[in-house]
Formats: structure tokens, sequence, C-alpha cells
């Protein structure tokens, strides 16, 4: 088989080790190569979870802390100066300067280390060796770099936290001038620098990562296993990894020529503007809106690199859980690439108010909306898919209904931001902050929890305790729409994005209640992730054993695996592929492992 | 429909590494495709001085084209098993790599020299870009040279005697890729001054 000449030659280049055979039962090995510096593609997969559950603690504690102020702006909390120190917390309030920190990393943090590494970095390392029917990654060894590429990026933004002038704090966006001259904003001088350094071992990390996992996919699949018998979930995987291959260089570029203007006096951003306390700039003719096209050229793709692993994942999760085969397989598929290309050619709709040409704009609008037609026909596939159902509501279940959900809601809104014209009075406003948070954040981080519960039997060979399960999922369902219902309002009355206290704004004024009550329902949603930590990291060690090879009676190849399956994932032969991922309920039985051959008087499946 | 779904021939399949290294090949596309279109962005607006590249560049472009043919005799030597020979064109080879990596500097010695400023204060962004897109081109030169010295003392082994030609194709693709490469950036720059 060639994946076991690929996973030899993971080691070296050369195939004198083809001939090696294979040992399949868990050979042994110090607690440095298992648990550390690991190849085994499920190892490194559960280091990119712990890493990404470690960062979103991080940063949604930020946002406890930035909601803290916006909230009870007025409130003391000396407690927290004792605890955080001067920099962030002085005379008992988050200071101007930590509010815009806190802003800025909880963004980064976020977006890319929780829902980029966190959420595609462990189920495509999990799910595509597993799904696929291949004992490892096509490079296990480029594998492993790639987690500890991310690690070492996580602990140089760690690091910046700490600094004596904060971390950056001039938006995950990193706009230039703000993030290419030092004297900006204290954030701007080694905080920035480390957030830059950070950045580009992240963009390192995912490149090695996404690399692995198109050639993995496209190389490594088992016998049958044709590309329209791949589960959905590896579908998605693939094309988020298709995107960030093509659009992370482009960020990268971006930075280089950033580093250029901050360190070598350079004017590709920069222009003899004016900088309080500094004087006008020496540099000449550059532009910031190039460093805006640069950077959005990745970030509109980031948004899908966020959100198409939960979309494929919940696609599985969905169709196992009401015992029914997926709807519109290949719609499905088709939407998956509709939304890929789309998404390379819809970035300039973030820069409606950038003084860009109204006519451009109005190109961008169209596009933009053309995205609405891919993502409707995958929720109305996900709906006639619950339809008439025989759903199991396990948690892992519930989070992928309430994805979508989460979806519609958010992308709803979606249709009016897209609008330059509606947008002209919507940019920067909470509604802004409301609709992203809904239909990326939020969604994501739900078919990343949907991902978790229906897969850690399979990962730790235990169950996670479905009552703490439960209360998880409804105190965040209700949370996220507390939270995130009432900024549209916020939004819609023109409150800006971004600013450090609303009460001394007459117009905003009105809102002040409307904030403490959003921020009281952050900190009740907080403490429950916390009670999912807790679940997370309890039930490794203390859950309920997991018996039953094949626990909620799926029919992909990850659950042919032995309960704690080796490095290596199958003793002996890699099975043989069939059918396609979703016969379930078909002539009288209600599901049919992809390994079965198909039987002389079985119907055709669609 | 299953007419699709039908076993593709398992003996077609390419080695994954050499999958691996074409998807690179397009990521590193994409990362000068950016560059180079942040280029004709900047061009277009205010303040772009024309700046005529140094004829050293030419050098370097010649020498870069005649490495590739080097590699390529090299590849041939290697897979008729003249060792010998393809020890020689490997060293050749990394030789010029290294010789392209010192034209391009002497370049832009050569064009700071005609009173041009590359970086720093007051400098224009199109001499700026030069060096941005160039240096980022040489880093990759210099990458497909420790590659070649890596093969390069792989030949040389003689705990291990390995003939797969696989380490050597990955080397290859990769260095005409960067003469590609070079030679559509030369041409880029040379006719979007």
């Amino acid at each position: 088989m060639s994946n076991e000449i690929a996973l030899g030659a993971g080691a070296g280049l050369t195939t004198e080790l083809a001939h090696e055979h294979h040992e399949h039962h868990e050979h042994h090995q110090s607690f440095l190569t298992k648990y550390v510096f690991s190849t085994d593609h499920k190892m490194i997969s559960k280091q990119f979870l712990i890493t990404g559950i470690v960062w979103a603690f991080i940063g949604g504690l930020m946002s406890v802390l930035f909601r803290l102020q916006l909230g009870y702006p007025d409130a003391h909390f000396y407690w927290l100066q004792d605890v955080l120190g001067k920099f962030w917390v002085d005379d008992g309030r988050i200071t101007p300067q930590a509010y815009y920190a806190l802003v800025t990393i909880h963004g980064t943090v976020m977006i890319f280390f929780v829902l980029t590494a966190g959420l595609s970095g462990t189920f495509a390392n999990f799910l595509i060796p597993l799904q696929i029917g291949a004992r490892d990654m096509a490079s296990p060894f480029m594998n492993m770099l790639s987690y500890w590429f991310f690690a070492a990026g996580g602990l140089v933004m760690l690091s910046s936290l700490f600094v004596q002038t904060g971390p950056f704090s001039g938006g995950w966006v990193a706009y230039a001038p703000l993030s290419a001259v030092r004297d900006a904003s204290p954030g701007s001088k080694t905080g920035m620098d480390l957030w830059l350094i950070a950045m580009i071992l992240f963009v390192v990390s995912s490149l090695m990562g996404g690399l692995n996992y198109v050639a993995t996919v496209l190389n490594m699949r088992t016998k049958g296993m044709s590309m329209t018998r791949l589960p959905l979930s590896i579908w998605a995987l693939f094309f988020t990894a298709v995107i960030g291959i093509l659009s992370f260089p482009v960020l990268f570029s971006g930075f280089i020529l950033l580093i250029f203007d901050r360190n070598f006096g350079t004017s590709f951003y920069l222009s003899d503007i004016y900088i309080n306390g500094v004087g006008a700039l020496p540099n000449e003719g550059g532009t910031a809106i190039l460093y805006q096209h640069l950077f959005w050229f990745l970030g509109h793709p980031e948004v899908y690199i966020v959100l198409l692993p939960a979309m494929g994942m919940a696609s599985e999760i969905m169709s196992v859980n009401s015992r029914k085969p997926i709807f519109g397989y290949m719609a499905m598929i088709g939407s998956l690439f509709a939304i890929c290309i789309l998404s390379f050619m819809v970035w300039a709709h973030h820069m409606f108010v950038s003084g860009m040409n109204p006519f451009v704009g109005s190109v961008f609008v169209l596009l933009t909306l053309l995205i609405a037609v891919p993502s409707s026909i995958k929720v109305f596939n996900w709906l006639t898919t619950l339809w008439r159902g025989n759903i199991r509501f396990t948690p892992g279940m519930l989070f992928t209904i309430g994805f979508v959900s989460l979806f519609i809601s958010g992308g709803l809104t979606g249709i009016w931001v897209g609008n330059s014209a509606i947008d002209i009075h919507l940019h920067d406003t909470y509604f802004v902050i409301a609709h992203f948070h809904l239909v990326m954040g939020v969604a994501s981080m739900f078919g990343m929890f949907a991902g978790i519960y229906h897969w850690f039997p399979k990962m730790y060979g235990r169950y996670m305790n479905n009552t703490l399960a439960y209360i998880h999922f409804w105190i965040t369902l209700i949370g996220a729409y507390l939270i995130f219902w009432p900024m549209h309002y916020e939004g819609l009355a023109g409150m800006p994005r971004r600013y450090y206290d609303y009460s001394s704004w007459e117009s905003f004024k009105q809102f002040a209640e409307l904030n403490r009550f959003i921020s009281t329902v952050v900190i009740i949603t907080f403490a429950t992730q916390i009670l999912f930590i807790f679940n997370f990291f309890y039930s490794i060690f203390k859950g309920r054993v997991v018996k039953d090879k094949n626990p909620w009676g799926a029919t992909t190849l990850e659950w042919t695996t032995p309960i704690r399956p080796g490095h290596g994932n199958w003793d002996g032969e890699i099975p043989e592929v069939h059918r396609w991922a979703y016969d379930y309920n078909k002539d009288g039985r209600e599901f049919i492992p992809q390994t079965e051959p198909i039987g002389a008087d079985e119907t055709e499946h669609h | 429909m299953m007419a699709v779904t039908e076993t593709t021939n398992k003996s077609k399949k390419i080695h994954p590494h050499k999958f691996l290294l074409w998807i690179s090949i397009g990521s590193i596309c994409m990362m000068f495709a950016g560059l180079t279109s942040a280029y004709i962005v900047k061009r277009n607006q205010a303040n772009w001085e024309e700046i005529p590249l140094s004829p050293i560049f030419l050098y370097s472009t010649i020498v870069i084209l005649f490495s590739s043919l080097t590699m390529y005799l090299s590849y041939k030597a290697f897979k008729s098993r003249e060792m010998q020979q393809y020890k020689r064109l490997i060293t050749v080879t990394a030789a010029l790599g290294v010789l392209f990596a010192v034209l391009q500097y002497l370049g832009f010695r050569a064009m700071a020299n005609h009173g041009i400023l590359l970086l720093g204060p007051g400098s224009n962004a199109a001499a700026s870009f030069l060096v941005v897109i160039i240096g980022l081109h040489v880093v990759h030169v210099l990458g497909g040279v420790i590659a070649l010295l890596v093969t390069f003392f792989r030949a040389f082994r003689t705990r291990v005697k390995s003939y797969s030609t696989l380490p050597i194709e990955l080397v290859s693709t990769y260095w005409h890729f960067v003469d590609i490469l070079w030679i559509y950036l030369y041409l880029f720059l040379y006719f979007t001054r």
C-alpha cells in the first residue's frame, strides 16, 4: 500500500525504508516521543486541541475583562488591579491602553489561534487519516513541525502580554500606519514586533499543516475511497486547507512589506503623515490602503477557513444523529466549492468606506451577495436532513443544530452589511460585531464543540459527561443570542466599535443598561465554558469508558479502528471502501458501514 | 454518478512528497502574486519613480538559466547511475546558485552606487519593492542550495547507498521552479518599471 510507503518515508526521503514492514502494535516510546514530539496525527491533533482550549480560555477571559469596562464603566475593581497589575488595571479600572490591547489580542487569538489552529488543526489532523483510511499524514514530520511552529507563535504572542509597553493594541487587522509606526501608540512598539513574529510563525504553521492536509486527502485515500465517497467533513477540511494555502502567502507578503516599513524606513504603507508628539514622518508616497487590500485578501478567506470545518463536521454529525443520509451530498460539495472560489473575490467589501470607487464597490456587493446562494443551499440541506429524521439529541447533535441556528441568524445580517450603501451607516458599529460573532465566531465555536463531543470517544476512548454537556449547550446558546442580538440594535443606532467608554456620549448613554446586561451574560456564559473545560479534562481520565467500537452507529472508517488506535490506526490491513459515507436507513437497515461490499439485491443509493 | 466513484488506479498516483512540493510551489506563487500585484497597485499611484534595473540582473538570469541546465544534466546522470558525473554536476549547480545570490547582491550594490536609495528614509517604494521581491526570491534560491547540499552529501554517504530518484527529482523540480519564478520576476520588473 502506498500509505505504508509514505509513512515510512516520512522519516527520511529515501525509499529504502519502504521495505521496512510497519509495526502496528504500540512500539516502545519515551514520554518525549509519544506526547511531546509526536509524529502521530492523533497525538498532534490532541496537542492542537488542548493548546486551542488554553488559548480559547485566555481569549475568552480577555473578552470578559473588556466587557467589564463596557458594562460597568464607573465601577472600580481594585482586586483586579492586585491580580493583573498597573498596566492593565489602574485605580480599579481597565486602562484605555489595556482595553485596546485586550480587544486586539482577543480578536487575533480567537480567529487565528482558536478557530484556525484549534479548529482545523485539531480536526483535519484527527479526521483526515482516520476517515480516508490512511495510516498517517503525507508527511508526519512536517505535521509535527506545523504544531511546533504554532506553539512557538503562541508563546511569542503570550510573551507580548508581559512587555512593559503592552501587547499590540491597534486592532486584530493591524492596519498601517498604527502598526507601521513605532511611536503611534505604546502597543505599536515591542508589542507589535512580537505580534508580527507570532503571526509569521503562525502562517508558517498553517501552511505546513494545509499542505499536508491537501496532499493527504488527494493522495492517500484507501482502496475504493473515491473523492465522491468521502464524508463531507473531509471535503470541508480539504477546501479549508486549499483556501489557507492560497491566501496565507498573500498575508505573508503584506507582513513582509510591513516589516520593511517598520524597520527599514521604506514607504510602502507610510506617507508624510503627521503624528502627535513625533511630527511629520520622513516617508513619502506610501498608501495605507495597500495594506488593507493585502490583509483582506487573506482576511476574507480566513473567515471561511474558520467556518468551513464547522460546516463539514455539522453535516457529518447531523447525518449520523438523524439516522438519515445527508440531503444533497453533491450539492453540499458544490456549495463548498462555490464558497471557496467566491471567498477570494469579495475581500474589498471590508473596505467600502476606504474611499473606494463606488462602481468597484458595486461589483463587490454583487459577488458578496452571491455567497448567499451556496450558503442557503447548505442551510436548506441541513434542514432537510433533519426533516423527518430519527433524531438523537446527543450533545454533539445539539451543538450542530445550534450551529445551523447561529449560522442562519448571523448570515442574514450579512446581506445587510454586504450592501455598500447600507454599510456606510453600519460599518465599524456594533452591528458588524454582532454579525461576525454570530455567523463566524460563535457558529464555528459551536462546530468545534460539536466535533469535540462527537469524536471525544474516538480521541480518548471515554465519553464526556452528558449532563454537564447539556447545561453547557443551553447556557451557551441562550447566552450567545443574549449577548449578540442586542448589539444589532446598538449598531443600528450608530454605536461605534472599539470605543473605551460610551457613557460620555449623549447618543449612546441610552445603552448603559443594555451594555451592563450584555456584560453580565458574558460573565455567566464564560463561566459555563469553564464547566466545559472541566468536563473535557475530567473525562479524559475519569469519563465513562467506551466499550463499543462504533458507539454512534456511524458508517465512516474512523469507527472501524480499535477503540484506542495505535500509531498506524488499523491493526493489519487498511479496510477497503465499497460505498459512500451516508448509507443510513437503507433497505431496512439502520446503517451500513463504508467497508461493507454492495449486496447483490441492494438498491441504488441515489 | 456511480461511474465517478469507481476506484482510481493506484499506480498512477504521484508520490505524496512530490505532491506536497507542487502544492508548496502553488503557495509560493501566491506569495509572489501578492507582492507583484501590490507592486502594480502602487505603481499606478502618485510618487512612483522609474528606476532602471542594473544590467547585472541580466547576468544573474543567465547564471540561473545555466544552473537549470546543469541540474537537468545531473538528474540524467543520476538516472543512468553515473555517480561521479552526478556529483560534479550537482556541485556546479549549487555553486551557480550561490553565484546567482552574489550577483543579485552586486546588482543592488551597483544600483546603490548609482545613487538609488533602496531602503531607509527618502527611499522610493519602487526601489524598495525590488529589494523585497528579489530578496525573497534569493531566499528561496538559497533554500534550494541547502536542499542541493543535502542531496550532495547523501550521494557521498558510504553507509547507506540509496538509488531512489525521489530526492533528486524533488530538488530538481524545485530548482526549475525558482528558475522560472526568477524569469517571471525579471520580465515583470523589467517591463513594469
